[in-house]
């Protein structure tokens, strides 16, 4: 009597399993599916070996004229002759560090309120949103002891991001009141005046709005009183945005269950208690792929301004196309542009996403 | 539509000018720099190089205007603007001069409360061929497919010009000058049509610039010049006689490396230019040096185009019609005397 003994279990056939398995599956499963995954394959190849060959293997990247660009690839000499200039605009030189500086302190702010294991949460918050506001503007634009440098000679990433931070700063905080203005019942004033700044602000393109700023605006109050035109673009960005939020976030404020303000008026809190402990949290969390949306818009919007003379990345790379002598180079320019707004813009998805998982608290449908 | 164009057009004139003092040589001299529109970006004519210093023929002149006025060339706030609010920056008192590659219209001479100073760039619409087509003239272009900037003026001026002529062509319309070479490039046209200032740049950029040629023929009248508010005659009499003075002393031979020696001329001409006998800065309200710092910080006429577009730049444009008039071009300036 022998005992049965199962034999081992054998493993799966080579050709269902691991890598080869699932290309079996999903890429060669038939003939026509062979064939669209080689022409792909193909087409990809085509486009990617062109890509490293004309941006990496033939480039040139060191030099500082235009005759060192001579092995036919990409001229990557030409941004990086204009690196202070693609960076800081006309901003002198000597003063670079006012603007690093106050990049880092940004950096560190950011840090410090979007890592989780990093303390007093409030004590940055309070911080960032006063102290933070007020160093940044002495360091970029001067005053206390600093000598003053006029707006128009700002410009480059920096100006991009001046414009982006105060545009979402202002744009988020405008964009609530607003939202919660047009939801209101018993408000029937407060609540008409948001609605027609909103519909105004919402319906009229951004590039109108811009060139108002720049244009109409020193006719009407002319001489003497010349508003900084930076400062009007950065005003009619704000209105326009925050006209964008209010109704992202009227959006979230919609989609909570009505028994959350039912049971928040039961409990006998007031209008402001129901709203920030209650309502916001909530609605704010549903709102977050929203609100990164318009804040990613919101960033890329402010290359508009360079209809209105401002140069930002995108105006100074325009510009830096027209010096005779790194003329026929525009490719370079714009991929280096592009390259500019990616990083931005892929951050904040990417914080945005992190931030989705770590709020979820498994209502998510 | 027209009409309420003239309309805000009309009020924003009346507006600005009600608002703006009159006296812009008064709030430059107070301010201590010349606030000067240029173009956002223009090879030859205003474009930074990269260290970041405007260079050009339209940024040297605002240098030109500062050395005459506070006599230092570098004394100058660039202010970049686009080609539509040029003019309501102007107005609305954001710049005090305006050399941005502006064409000299009736129109605009008339109606915008400006005042052209001067012309500082004959300009004038010409022609791109590839050598291959072995063409020496315009009028040989019968038949011909041309790539075209849609939208602007170039392209009903070529209408024009080749209906006058009893040719035929092909249109190939582009959105920008940069798609327009490339596609000139690539061969989807015979020719390429564009202000003759552009034609050298666009040239340049192209991977083989010897491939190509600019024809002599110029088909519409640009002329381009600097501008002013209107209602300033003293200012607008500073800015007209600063590029009177440049083009006199090309012509009088004073360069920015002879003008010191220049200073001990016998020639009352020369004298005159120099401030070395007469009172000719004072009669316009600046020291009597000011030619002399703009010829000894800037250069003369001759001396600024060759540095910016001419041979001593990468665009290689030859004087033609920014020749002297005593070298068969249009550049005359009325005496100093």
């Amino acid at each position: 009597m022998t005992e049965f003994t199962p034999k081992p279990a054998r493993p799966a056939p080579l050709s269902e399993v691991g890598l080869l398995g699932w290309m079996r599956k999903n890429l060669f499963s038939n003939i026509s599916n062979s064939i669209v995954t080689l022409l792909g394959l193909y087409i990809v190849w085509q486009v990617l070996s062109w890509a490293i060959s004309w941006g990496l293997l033939n480039a040139d990247f060191v030099g500082n004229h235009r005759s060192d660009c001579d092995s036919g690839g990409a001229c990557w000499v030409f941004i990086s002759v204009r690196w202070n200039l693609f960076m800081y605009g006309f901003y002198p030189q000597d003063s670079y560090w006012r603007p690093n500086l106050a990049f880092i302190l940004l950096i560190g702010f950011l840090i410090w309120l979007s890592v989780p294991r990093i303390p007093f949460k409030k004590v940055g918050a309070i911080l960032s949103l006063t102290v933070f506001p007020v160093a940044a503007y002495i360091l970029l634009y001067g005053g206390m002891g600093l000598d003053v440098v006029p707006t128009h000679r700002w410009g480059g990433l920096m100006l991009t991001l001046v414009l982006a931070l105060v545009g979402i700063v202002a744009a988020i905080p405008i964009g609530i009141l607003l939202a919660l203005g047009r939801r209101s019942t018993n408000m029937p004033a407060v609540r008409l005046v948001c609605v027609i700044f909103i519909e105004f602000w919402r319906g009229v393109p951004l590039i109108t709005i811009l060139f108002m700023a720049s244009v109409m605006l020193p006719l009407f109050f002319a001489g003497g009183t010349d508003a900084d035109k930076l400062m009007r673009a950065m005003i009619g960005i704000i209105m326009f945005q925050s006209a964008y939020m209010a109704e992202v976030v009227r959006g979230g404020l919609q989609a909570l269950g009505k028994g959350q303000y039912e049971g928040a008026d039961a409990l006998g809190l007031s209008y402001w208690q129901k709203t920030n402990l209650i309502i916001l949290p909530q609605a704010l969390k549903i709102m977050i792929p929203g609100i990164v949306n318009t804040l990613i818009s919101l960033y890329k919007d402010t290359s508009l301004i360079l209809i209105i003379g401002l140069l930002d990345v995108l105006g100074m790379v325009r510009q830096a196309l027209a010096d005779p002598a790194w003329l026929g180079y525009p490719a370079e320019g714009y991929i280096f542009a592009a390259f500019m707004f990616w990083i931005f813009c892929f951050s904040m998805s990417r914080y945005s996403a992190y931030l989705e998982r770590r709020l979820n608290t498994g209502h998510k449908r | 539509m027209k009409k309420i164009a003239t309309l805000i057009g009309a009020a924003a004139v009346l507006t600005a000018s009600a608002g703006v003092s009159a006296n812009t040589l008064e709030t430059v001299k107070n301010r201590g720099a010349v606030q000067c529109g240029v173009s956002d970006g223009l090879a030859g004519f205003s474009a930074t190089d990269s260290a970041g210093r405007w260079q050009g023929l339209d940024a040297d002149f605002c240098r030109t205007v500062a050395a005459a006025v506070l006599g230092d060339a570098e004394k100058v706030n660039f202010v970049s603007l686009t080609a539509t609010e040029r003019f309501t920056a102007l107005q609305s008192g954001e710049i005090d001069v305006l050399p941005r590659n502006t064409t000299w219209t009736l129109t605009r001479d008339a109606s915008l409360g400006l005042n052209f100073t001067g012309v500082n760039y004959y300009d004038g619409q010409g022609f791109l061929v590839s050598k291959d087509l072995g063409v020496s003239s315009a009028k040989e272009l019968d038949g011909a497919s041309v790539c075209i900037s849609s939208g602007t003026t170039t392209e009903l001026n070529l209408a024009d010009y080749f209906r006058m002529n009893g040719m035929s062509y092909e249109p190939v319309l582009y959105d920008t000058s940069d798609q327009t070479i490339s596609g000139f490039e690539a061969g989807r046209c015979d020719i390429l049509t564009s202000d003759q200032s552009q034609l050298y740049s666009l040239r340049i950029g192209m991977s083989d610039p010897d491939s190509a040629e600019v024809l002599p023929e110029v088909i519409s009248k640009e002329p381009l010049g600097p501008v002013v508010r209107q209602g300033d005659d003293q200012w607008f009499n500073i800015v007209k006689w600063a590029l009177f003075a440049q083009v006199n002393a090309e012509e009088l031979g004073v360069t920015s490396a002879n003008v010191d020696e220049m200073k001990g001329s016998n020639d009352p001409n020369v004298q005159r230019l120099l401030g070395t006998s007469g009172n000719m800065g004072e009669l316009l309200g600046l020291d009597n040096e000011w030619a002399y710092n703009i010829v000894k910080q800037v250069g003369n006429y001759g001396e600024v185009f060759e540095r910016t577009v001419g041979t001593g730049s990468p665009l290689q444009i030859a004087r033609g019609l920014n020749a002297l008039w005593t070298d068969g071009g249009l550049q005359y300036a009325p005496p100093i005397r």
